[in-house]
């Protein structure tokens, strides 16, 4: 029984954190990007600075009509968005929050490869999206999306491979028992290759030409309504959160620092956060990178520098040991 | 072979199947299920989507038997990038929604026959191979990441490097075709030029 309470109590907290989190981030890219614009942004709803914006969002969602395009895949139409965001929901049970035994959803042994490989299945259902809507804007936005999958996966992997030769396991717990404070500098170009090429992943500014609005309306997205777009948003979202507390967990230290036996989840947090506000910080300041651009980037500039941190990392580690 | 893997066929019969022996037999009728719809449907994408179902049905077999490292690279290389290159083809040829009549090539025999005895090929050497040897999945992970890793650069060296090195020579045959045809444009544009 005991058992059973345990693992109820777990996904219940998962699944709050999946629901609350990505909302955060949403609200706090309104205000932010507001702020450094030089407006208010969403100051009505809720009363006290628009803080219930989001939630009206979702009302106002929840409201309309579901249309499906008459030339449409009907069936992969309607499944793409649960392929683009259950992903996420299921990655969100590796990241271990704190230093102590019940901090983490599940301790999965190949944790590395159990996130990035989840992860990569997300992509799916926007190349399904991309295709069945019969639309040739979201053909264009599918075939960007996949493009930009196969040149950005690979630096990701590279580094993730750096951090789990650092630590010598590729279990997530495993990396943060082992975790040094000088493994920050050691990995940081590791850690920016990796945060960069997850950006470009998740499609969020300045890669956001598969979703480019002003050139091909929302790319793969276009013909959703509803609830159905709002899936894909929250998936966009959940994204974020995973990708922060991701780089927090590989690069950062994840709950080390200063208190950390009792206020590691708050450092965990605290760092996401502050990852979280850089990437909406880079879509406020850069703009667009174009397509041959984006290729280019991946295989002459991170796919290099991520090799390059994977030879610094064996280096190092062998004169050390 | 791994001492975890220890003969012990007598004392296991097969009338008394446990949970996941069951969920093991129904997961590889569902992926065998996918796999026949894959080469069956008439509809590009549709297969393409169905070997997602069939390479993730093979994937939670790994995980059936304990081997969480090669289930997680099952689905990162197979899902995650060959399945998202064949719809990347796929999208660059514009495949149609609905039947594409003209992708029947009339090989169909032919290709049976190949499959049939490719499948009789493998299915007898894996029979041969392992026979009555059986795992016991109750005595914690035995195929993990450290099991795995430790079998295939100590025991399983030799034929690592050696598909390592067959890959590297598909890749530079890759580049070598695909250079092939943008010479001859290069040589006109000189001309051209001239």
């Amino acid at each position: 029984m005991n058992d059973v309470l345990d693992v109820a109590l777990r996904l219940l907290a998962l699944l709050l954190a999946f629901l609350v989190l990505p909302l955060l981030v949403g609200q706090t890219e309104h205000k932010v990007m507001a702020h450094m614009q030089g407006r208010l942004g969403p100051m009505y709803a809720g009363g006290f600075h628009g803080w219930a914006q989001l939630v009206a969002d979702g009302v106002k969602f929840a409201q309309k009509e579901d249309v499906v395009p008459n030339g449409a895949d009907r069936r992969i139409f309607q499944l793409a968005p649960a392929v683009a965001l259950l992903p996420y929901l299921l990655v969100l049970v590796a990241i271990p929050v704190g230093p102590a035994e019940g901090a983490v959803g599940q301790v999965v042994d190949a944790g590395i490869f159990f996130v990035l490989a989840v992860m990569g299945v997300g992509v799916l259902g926007s190349l399904m999206a991309g295709w069945a809507s019969a639309n040739k804007f979201s053909l264009l936005g599918g075939l960007r999306t996949a493009a930009q999958l196969m040149a950005y996966e690979l630096p990701m992997l590279l580094t993730a491979a750096s951090v789990a030769m650092a630590a010598g396991t590729v279990s997530l717990p495993g990396i943060l028992e082992a975790f040094e404070w000088w493994w920050v500098p050691w990995q940081i170009v590791g850690g920016v290759v990796f945060f960069t090429a997850g950006l470009a992943e998740l499609q969020r500014p300045p890669f956001d030409a598969p979703i480019a609005d002003s050139e091909i309306i929302f790319g793969a997205y276009t013909e959703y309504t509803g609830l159905r777009f709002a899936l894909f948003l929250l998936a966009e979202y959940a994204g974020i959160v995973i990708l922060c507390g991701l780089t927090t967990v590989l690069f950062l230290g994840g709950w080390h620092g200063p208190f950390a036996d009792g206020l590691g989840w708050l450092w965990t947090l605290l760092k996401t956060a502050v990852l979280a506000f850089v990437v909406i910080w880079l879509r406020v300041s850069y703009p667009r990178l174009r397509e041959d651009q984006l290729q280019r980037f991946a295989w002459t500039c991170l796919i290099p520098l991520s090799l390059a941190q994977i030879a610094l990392t064996g280096v190092v580690k062998v004169v050390i040991s | 072979m791994s001492p975890a893997l220890h003969l012990a066929a007598t004392g296991h019969g097969f009338l008394s199947p446990t949970g996941v022996e069951i969920a093991f037999l129904l997961v590889g009728i569902a992926t065998l299920g996918a796999a026949v719809l894959t080469v069956t449907t008439k509809q590009l994408v549709h297969a393409a989507l169905w070997l997602v179902v069939a390479l993730g049905g093979i994937a939670v077999e790994y995980l059936l038997l304990t081997a969480e490292f090669i289930a997680w690279v099952q689905v990162l290389i197979y899902v995650g990038s060959v399945v998202v290159l064949l719809l990347f083809g796929l999208m660059l040829t514009k495949a149609p929604i609905g039947p594409s009549p003209d992708a029947d090539s009339g090989n169909r025999p032919a290709a049976l026959a190949v499959a049939v005895a490719a499948a009789g090929l493998l299915v007898w050497v894996v029979v041969d191979a392992f026979r009555t040897t059986w795992i016991e999945l109750d005595k914690g992970v035995q195929g993990s990441t450290a099991a795995s890793g430790e079998s295939l650069f100590r025991h399983w060296v030799l034929p690592f490097e050696a598909l390592s090195v067959l890959l590297l020579a598909a890749l530079v045959g890759a580049i070598v075709l695909s250079r092939k045809t943008a010479e001859p444009r290069d040589a006109q544009s000189g001309k051209e030029k001239r």
